[in-house]
């Protein structure tokens, strides 16, 4: 296995659907390339710092509508029919 | 607690569909603030994220019959929330794509890299940790190209399917995947001088 085909592997290595074959190559691949080990640590850390970096910006950006935005919706929903309406 | 939050969805989704107005606006302010953030994920921008905030739950309210129990109601939303961002974009979509081939990694005519890159000594915490690092990372994301982008966010970020993602943007799952291969890469390349200063 050379590293370019290593590296077609990385997604199916992460999420474990490898096949057995495969993943065995890929081990030793990795066993014996450091640069390939050094791309894997990068590439796995890019994932989970955009996902931390991305999902801090749903905790710090707004808990809650503004009140304004609230009051538009539930007035423009005025304007759209339900089909269930009982009153 | 998952059996009383279906419950509690299950009891706001009657009173919807009784067309009870408090149930709306419990609707809005309780599901708000995660749809903003997830039309803010997609789409960078304040005042695009607000327009289609409110054509999600617009839309929402004129599909509520659709919801039909199979999936819990906040994933319903989440997916409106999704589709109405999408479709946002699309509408404002209006140069042709940069290509991300230069920020792919070169191997050389035997398949070994050209260039061996550089180990990444932090742990994702630490790198992601700082406030200026997180903003960092969010504009690296935002300058990829859109059609990679949207497949980084929907998949890495927003934690859909690749069935799912490639339905919502029209595409075959083997695009998916191959798209999300080269956007994880590109942005690895683009993290690299800034998370990768140790030496080999």
């Amino acid at each position: 296995m050379t590293c370019h085909d290593a590296l077609d592997f990385l997604d199916d290595y992460l999420d474990g659907n490898l096949p057995w074959g495969q993943r065995i190559a890929f081990g030793l691949h990795l066993g014996l390339c450091r640069p390939c080990r050094d791309y894997l640590d990068g590439y796995r850390k890019t994932i989970e710092a955009s996902r931390k970096a991305l999902s801090e910006q749903a905790v710090t950006s707004c808990q809650q509508l503004p009140d304004e935005m609230v009051q538009a919706i539930l007035a423009a929903r005025s304007q759209v029919p339900h089909t269930d309406r009982r009153d | 607690m998952e059996t009383s939050t279906s419950e509690t969805e299950t009891a706001l989704v009657a009173a919807l569909r009784a067309g009870e107005p408090a149930a709306y606006e419990r609707l809005v302010r309780e599901y708000g603030g995660r749809i903003l953030a997830v039309c803010e994920r997609l789409l960078f921008n304040r005042e695009d994220a607000r327009d289609a905030v409110q054509e999600t739950f617009l839309s929402a309210f004129r599909s509520l019959e659709s919801f039909d129990g199979r999936s819990q109601f906040a994933t319903w939303l989440h997916r409106i929330a999704v589709n109405a961002s999408l479709m946002k974009l699309r509408t404002k979509r209006r140069h042709p794509e940069q290509s991300i081939d230069d920020l792919l990694p070169t191997f050389q005519s035997d398949g070994h890299r050209s260039d061996p890159g550089s180990r990444w000594t932090n742990s994702a915490g630490e790198i992601s940790e700082r406030r200026e690092t997180q903003q960092l990372i969010r504009e690296k994301i935002e300058g990829l190209p859109e059609s990679y982008r949207n497949v980084l966010i929907l998949r890495d970020i927003e934690e859909l399917d690749t069935e799912t993602v490639a339905e919502m943007l029209e595409l075959s799952p083997g695009a998916v995947k191959v798209r999300l291969h080269r956007a994880r890469q590109a942005l690895r390349t683009l993290l690299e001088p800034i998370f990768g200063g140790a030496s080999k």
